[in-house]
């Protein structure tokens, strides 16, 4: 379905003045479409923070997630809570325009209903209708926003780079900015970012002496009110990628170092401490326990939309821990009542960003137009049609993982096949040609090697162990915000009641119990080590869709669960 | 500090003139541990660990050891998955700082314990390193 802006406004306006709702459901909850971004200005201090884009300067699809199973602490607390189950613990009806904004349910019809997310143009109209109404409010960028897309990986981040500056990001911390290589990070910030764009991180150290790379925390004045904002980059990016990107450079939590920067930045006047963080909800939340002094942890790396902030008490107070979700499909809004030097009220809230709602901003839809101007044509070949819906997010294979996994055991001659677990990615509906540019939304990395690998059973096991303790370790300082690699050719169960080691069980290829001591031959890509050389991972799964022409729905390889019935995190 | 100095030396060139044998090729911990003399180590909050939650690198683990426990003359670090545990034993004296800042190296996850010896009773701190094969985040 497409239609303007201008037919969609009209359809709601009908649709909600009838009292009857598009495809059966109200078709917004919150009166009609006009007002939908109108957001009441509160207090003296606002920040305005997205995340996790991924490089997405047009509007797309994105399927939330239908499993985020959470264990121990995190047990059906947010983010750790997804379909009606999220919907009920935040109050919000279901089958309404904000349903659809934080849940997987009845994604294709609402998507088809509501149409896409997010959007430079559309991003950067929102972003000036809220600074309109809150005179110095500053504008955060969590960081995975110079990677993601096709032109994001050809003009090494600087699409985003420009794109970013023209929305007036303030200030900005990293992650997949780093799989750029160090050198292009320092240059961008050097060069493009200077006087502009605070790039800030408190837990990036050089290797041999410990000294800081970046500025670990920034202090602005909005409104007259000093307010410092602390980076917090992803602690684990030279595990979970490649590590020779970033020879001379060591990260980790470092949640000491992070208290001694809190009360710096407090004993030089700060008012308000609120840090950029790129750890993943789980590990802000164990954080915002242990580090006292911060009035808002505004996270991203977990791609977790949470409609409001979780309060965690702990020594000094309490601290707010924020989620925005992912792929330019929300803005979050932190206003604050700052009296006496400190906060005393606070309201957030998690905006949707839905381009039928929007009208595109000119100036950044020119700006988009051109960047992609080199590329267009190559990005918008056909390259087969698929029949279902195509996605990734989830703890287990998506749709889209199944389908690169299928060929790259076809393309390859492969028993089994491995993907990783990352959480961007865009979805198509059912129907929708697969052009180059969703699978690029899929695989433009810096390392997009395919490999193919002969592995005994007891490696694959390994593996297999290995990832899923990094996303179920009951302790979240022990995870990497990742999902579990996507596996292909063998079926598993997957113990949660278990520990690092014992999770994996009942591993089967083609109906033949996985043996131990035999090799298997196990297709990846992504390798994180030096020196692989196999052709790209968009040039094997490209060859494969235009072989294919037409894409069936692909059956999803889950693991049988066991020990989570009735988990919130499991649609 | 003693000439050891911030353990940018390795412990094997450190420890030459003081090598016990029987501590550093013992397979188990509990062993590592009787042999280097310090059998029955009280757990003791006193002594402080800087180690990384997940290493970035099990080769080049970074480790800081610093012991608030009086009259300290010895820290030693056993990693208990390691074929060999004992990986260091600093001593001490003329009243230096006890203070340790070096790196060790992890075949696998494991627990990382630290004993101090202070007038002449020991005592013991640990915490648990991961250590991943990597890839697969975000």
């Amino acid at each position: 379905m497409s239609m303007s802006r201008r037919e969609f406004l009209q359809i709601l306006a009908i649709a909600s003045a009838a009292g009857f709702a598009l495809n059966g459901r109200p078709a917004l909850s919150e009166g009609s479409a006009e007002n939908f971004y109108d957001l009441p200005a509160f207090g003296n201090v606002s920040l305005l923070h997205f995340t996790d884009c991924h490089a997405q300067l047009l509007p797309i699809y994105y399927r939330e997630p239908d499993f985020n199973i959470g264990l121990g602490e995190s047990l059906d607390r947010p983010p750790h809570l997804v379909g009606e189950k999220l919907l009920k613990s935040f109050g919000i009806r279901p089958g309404t325009i904000e349903a659809h904004a934080f849940t997987s349910l009845d994604f294709e019809n609402a998507a088809r209903t509501y149409g896409r997310v997010g959007g430079f143009a559309h991003l950067a109209t929102l972003v000036k209708k809220i600074r309109a109404s809150r005179p110095g409010a500053l504008l955060l960028d969590g960081g995975d926003t110079w990677q993601g897309s096709a032109t994001a990986l050809w003009t090494k981040g600087q699409d985003m780079v420009d794109a970013c500056k023209l929305l007036g990001v303030d200030v900005m911390t990293g992650h997949w900015e780093f799989t750029l290589g160090a050198e292009r990070v320092q240059q961008i910030i050097e060069n493009d970012f200077r006087g502009k764009v605070d790039f800030v991180a408190q837990n990036i150290k050089t290797r041999d002496f410990g000294d800081p790379v970046f500025p670990h925390y920034v202090i602005r004045e909005i409104n007259s009110i000093p307010v410092a904002i602390i980076g917090q980059a992803f602690p684990y990016t030279p595990i979970a990628n490649p590590s020779y990107m970033i020879p001379d450079w060591t990260f980790g939590i470092q949640d000491d170092n992070m208290q001694k920067v809190v009360s710096e930045a407090r004993a030089k006047g700060a008012q308000v401490v609120v840090v950029l963080s790129h750890n993943g909800m789980d590990v802000d939340l164990k954080m915002a326990g242990r580090v006292s002094g911060i009035d808002a942890i505004l996270g991203g790396h977990t791609h977790d939309g949470v409609p409001a902030p979780s309060i965690v008490k702990n020594s000094g107070g309490q601290t707010l821990v924020t989620n925005a979700g992912s792929n330019g499909k929300f803005l979050g809004v932190l206003d604050m009542d700052v009296r006496g030097g400190k906060a005393v009220g606070f309201k957030y809230k998690l905006l949707p960003v839905f381009a039928n709602l929007i009208e595109p901003d000119a100036e950044m839809a020119a700006l988009i137009k051109n960047v992609r101007a080199p590329y267009a044509a190559k990005l918008a070949e056909k390259l087969a049609i698929s029949e279902g819906t195509l996605y990734r997010r989830g703890n287990f294979n998506g749709t889209f993982d199944q389908l690169i996994l299928d060929a790259l055991m076809e393309v390859k001659g492969a028993d089994a096949a491995f993907s990783p677990g990352f959480r961007w990615g865009t979805s198509l509906l059912s129907g929708e040609a697969i052009t180059l540019e969703h699978l690029m939304d899929q695989t433009a990395i810096t390392y997009p090697q395919t490999t193919l690998t002969e592995m005994t059973g007891a490696t694959i096991k390994d593996i297999m162990e290995d990832v899923c303790d990094n996303l179920f370790n009951p302790d979240p300082y022990k995870q990497q915000g990742g999902d579990m690699v996507r596996v292909g050719g063998i079926s598993y169960t997957c113990d949660l009641r278990q520990g690092m080691g014992k999770r994996i069980n009942n591993m089967m290829l083609n109906g033949k119990a996985l043996e131990a001591s035999k090799k298997y031959k196990v297709a990846g890509w992504a390798p994180v080590a030096e020196g692989a050389s196999g052709e790209p991972v968009w040039d094997i799964v490209a060859g494969y869709l235009r072989d294919k022409k037409v894409i069936t729905p692909r059956k999803l390889n889950l693991p049988r669960l066991l020990g989570v019935g009735g988990n919130g995190g499991i649609a | 500090m003693v000439a050891i100095g911030t353990g940018l030396l390795r412990s094997g060139e450190v420890l030459a003139a003081t090598w016990n044998k029987l501590a550093f090729t013992s397979t188990n911990v509990a062993d590592a541990m009787k042999n280097a003399n310090y059998g029955g180590a009280a757990e003791s909050k006193d002594i402080q660990l800087k180690l990384p939650d997940i290493a970035e690198n099990g080769a080049s683990v970074p480790i800081e050891v610093t012991s608030h426990i009086p009259g300290t003359t010895s820290i030693a670090i056993f990693v208990e998955k390691n074929q060999n545990p004992l990986v260091a034993d600093f001593e001490l004296s003329n009243g230096a700082e006890p203070y340790i800042n070096t790196f060790i190296k992890m075949s696998q996850t494991s627990q990382v314990r630290v004993a101090v010896k202070a007038g002449g009773k020991a005592y013991t701190q640990g915490k648990e390193v991961k250590v991943t094969i990597g890839g697969c985040g975000g």
